[in-house]
């Protein structure tokens, strides 16, 4: 027998999934958020999660990246077959896991440019944090994102305006080049210019490359630029629904009742 | 040249002994007399003035009660007879990197000194336990008429210059450690820069405690004369003792008009050392006088530069940060006097304690009734990485002017979960994580070292994170 982590990536691609989360219960400090949810990305894929406030879509996000408030109480995720599940944040960010916040949060001293350099040598090696290479790629990905070069002279997320912070987190997922890039509600707070860059920068790092995305947000509006391969609807801890980009259109005609009163009706 | 023999013979069979270590030259039996006083002020072959100031200082020493403020407790704990007094390892200051001797070159080999020179320094000077046992000076800065010498060498040199201003910014009778350090004083750095000259590169030294026991006593003046400017740079590491430490130095600044004085320290001394230390500029007309003054190490550190504001327009600023772990008590803050007009201040106190340790923030500002349209600024934030640490604040504002436009900001915050889960998901451990942070909340500070120091400040408190989380 060998082990998988001997196999190399292309072989996995092709055997297993890039996200797999099955049967995931979680929640925090005894109170339930997660009752079973199963999600599978395929390398190269873009989902979405949709749902209301407090559905659970956070929490998810939050729980794949390794967050240590909250509890799995049972299921499994793997990323290309490895169990994320015993593993420190860090670690999974080491092996491709990157989370852009829906609440990016300030470090008051610390220089984005420091920063930037920093995680890309923790999470690539440092000899992806030096020279040519490295500085054009981080040139490329600010001009791509409006981004003036005076921005890497600020401090982490301090007194960034939204906007700012959504952008900060875009140009650390395009440096970062992760194999799984969840996105917490990264289209809130952004007007339609600002929402089309982010979706530019997160096309241009997933299309083609192998990786793949899931995406969180209330609106459907960012779909229409990214266009996922599948919709997830989240109500009360549990995907009531997968679809195609429709679905997205359906819930902004409709809202979430219909679906509601849909799987209401189905349990009856 | 002075040898051990000759500097026996100087002063007498000395009753406690001497010490003849494998790294010291002369050594003192650890208590203190006038006759020890007396000793180390004939060794050196000082003028009788110096001897005066000595004993005068040592009796004061004697009568002066503790500080009623501060860590009275562990103060108590200073046994005064258990500390030694002096004791110098090599027989003279060496202007030669390569006359230094070997076991004392690998120390500061180890500490990086020569190589630092070539890129940054303008001069060094080593203290080696008491003497400054290696010093140089940039030939550009000799060719200005900047003066750069070990106290003692200076006190010799230029009697005249160290007479006018010694013991004038902080007089003995100024607290009981300042006393006994004007006592017992040995080494410490003496510049005089002349009218007008810019010293552009900063002028460094090294201190180290290398001995059980070893009280350091080192006595620091820097004259700028009129218009001149000057950036000294101190640095402190020591290794761990398992007896406790005293190190208790003054330094004293005099800026004459229109000159800057930037004093910038990072220390790191062992957590056995008690550091208590008393600095102080006088800043004269359009002078400005600013410590940038940074303490990680010690067991108790009692220190508040000072700045008093004497002459119209002049300018003052202390920025200070404070790290306290494990049973270590950081008591620092800043002291300013605006006696004269028009006169600007600035405090920035950063404190971070952990493990149980505890930084204090103890400030005074006075503003004289005559002192008309002065500015005051004041900020003091604090860090507590958990519930056993502490953070205290004692601002004193004494404004006697209505003019005077004063603005105090204070705060308190810890790290919080998520700060450190938006990091850990960027690869960063946990420790790695906190030491951004820790780093960060210190880098308005650190943005004022040179760069080599702020390397070394990143690092240390790195290091201080890690193991830190269980």
């Amino acid at each position: 027998m060998f082990k998988r982590d001997d196999v190399g990536v292309s072989y996995m691609e092709a055997e297993v999934p890039l996200l797999e989360i099955k049967n995931l219960h979680a929640g925090i400090d005894g109170n339930v958020i997660l009752n079973g949810i199963d999600i599978e990305i395929g390398a190269g894929e873009i989902h979405a999660i949709m749902g209301r406030n407090g559905s659970g879509k956070t929490t998810t996000a939050n729980i794949v990246m390794g967050h240590p408030d909250f509890d799995v109480e049972d299921g499994e995720i793997k990323l290309l077959g490895n169990n994320l599940l015993e593993l420190e944040p860090w670690e999974r960010a080491k092996k491709g896991v990157f989370l852009s916040f829906q609440y990016p949060q300030a470090v008051p001293g610390l220089q984005v440019g420091n920063f930037l350099k920093k995680s890309v040598a923790s999470i690539k090696g440092e000899e992806a944090a030096k020279g040519k290479k490295f500085r054009e790629l981080l040139k490329k990905s600010m001009k791509e994102l409006n981004m003036p070069s005076s921005f890497l002279s600020r401090y982490v997320n301090d007194g960034f305006s939204g906007g700012e912070k959504k952008r900060f987190e875009i140009l650390q997922m395009m440096l970062l080049q992760p194999k799984l890039a969840i996105l917490d509600e990264t289209d809130s707070g952004l007007d339609i210019d600002g929402i089309r860059t982010v979706a530019t920068g997160i096309n241009s790092s997933i299309r083609g490359t192998g990786s793949g995305a899931l995406i969180i947000t209330h609106y459907s509006r960012i779909l229409d630029y990214i266009k996922p391969d599948k919709i997830h609807v989240l109500i009360e801890g549990k995907i009531v629904a997968t679809g195609d980009a429709t679905l997205a259109t359906d819930l902004e005609e409709n809202g979430y009742d219909w679906l509601e009163e849909k799987i209401k009706g189905g349990d009856e | 040249m002075e040898t051990s023999q000759e500097a026996r013979d100087a002063v007498g069979d000395y009753k406690l002994g001497w010490h003849d270590t494998e790294n010291s030259t002369i050594r003192f039996d650890s208590g203190l007399s006038e006759k020890v006083v007396r000793d180390i002020s004939k060794i050196k072959n000082e003028p009788e003035w110096m001897t005066e100031i000595r004993v005068k200082a040592y009796r004061h020493f004697t009568e002066r009660e503790m500080p009623t403020w501060g860590n009275m407790s562990m103060l108590e704990q200073i046994d005064f007879e258990e500390v030694c007094y002096y004791l110098r390892s090599s027989s003279a200051t060496e202007n030669d990197w390569d006359e230094v001797p070997d076991e004392i070159r690998n120390t500061f080999e180890r500490l990086g000194i020569p190589e630092a020179e070539q890129k940054w320094l303008s001069g060094v000077t080593a203290q080696y336990e008491s003497e400054a046992v290696y010093h140089s000076i940039r030939e550009d800065l000799v060719a200005q008429g900047v003066i750069f010498l070990d106290m003692d060498s200076g006190l010799r040199e230029y009697p005249e210059i160290v007479k006018k201003w010694f013991c004038s910014v902080v007089p003995y009778s100024d607290n009981k450690f300042s006393a006994l350090n004007t006592a017992v004083w040995s080494g410490g750095s003496f510049i005089y820069v002349p009218k007008g000259v810019h010293v552009k590169m900063p002028v460094q030294a090294y201190f180290r405690i290398n001995a059980k026991n070893m009280g350091q006593f080192e006595r620091t003046l820097i004259v700028a004369d009129e218009g001149s400017s000057i950036h000294y740079v101190e640095g402190c590491t020591a290794p761990t003792y398992s007896t406790d430490s005293l190190h208790s130095a003054v330094v004293e600044l005099v800026a004459l008009p229109g000159s800057h004085i930037r004093y910038s320290t990072v220390q790191n001394w062992s957590a056995n050392v008690y550091n208590l230390v008393t600095k102080r500029g006088i800043a004269h007309k359009n002078a400005k006088i600013e410590w940038v003054d940074g303490n990680i190490g010690s067991k108790l550190t009692m220190k508040y530069p000072s700045v008093i504001l004497k002459g119209e327009g002049s300018h003052a600023e202390v920025i200070s940060v404070a790290y306290s772990g494990n049973g270590q008590h950081q008591d620092a803050g800043a002291k300013i006097h605006h006696l004269a007009s028009n006169t600007t201040s600035k405090i920035l106190s950063k404190s971070i304690s952990k493990d149980g340790g505890r930084g204090s923030y103890r400030g005074m500002v006075t503003v004289s009734p005559k002192a008309e349209n002065c500015k005051l600024n004041i900020v003091c934030d604090a860090l507590i990485l958990d519930d056993e640490s502490r953070s205290d604040t004692y601002p004193t504002m004494e404004v006697a002017n209505p003019t005077a436009r004063c603005e105090h900001e204070a705060s308190v915050s810890k790290v919080s979960d998520e700060q450190l889960f938006y990091l850990m998901s960027r690869g960063h451990s946990e420790e790695e994580a906190l030491a951004l942070i820790v780093n960060g909340f210190f880098e308005p500070f650190t943005r004022e070292l040179p760069m080599e120091y702020a390397v070394e400040l990143n690092k240390l408190m790195a290091l201080e994170m890690e193991g830190s989380i269980g």
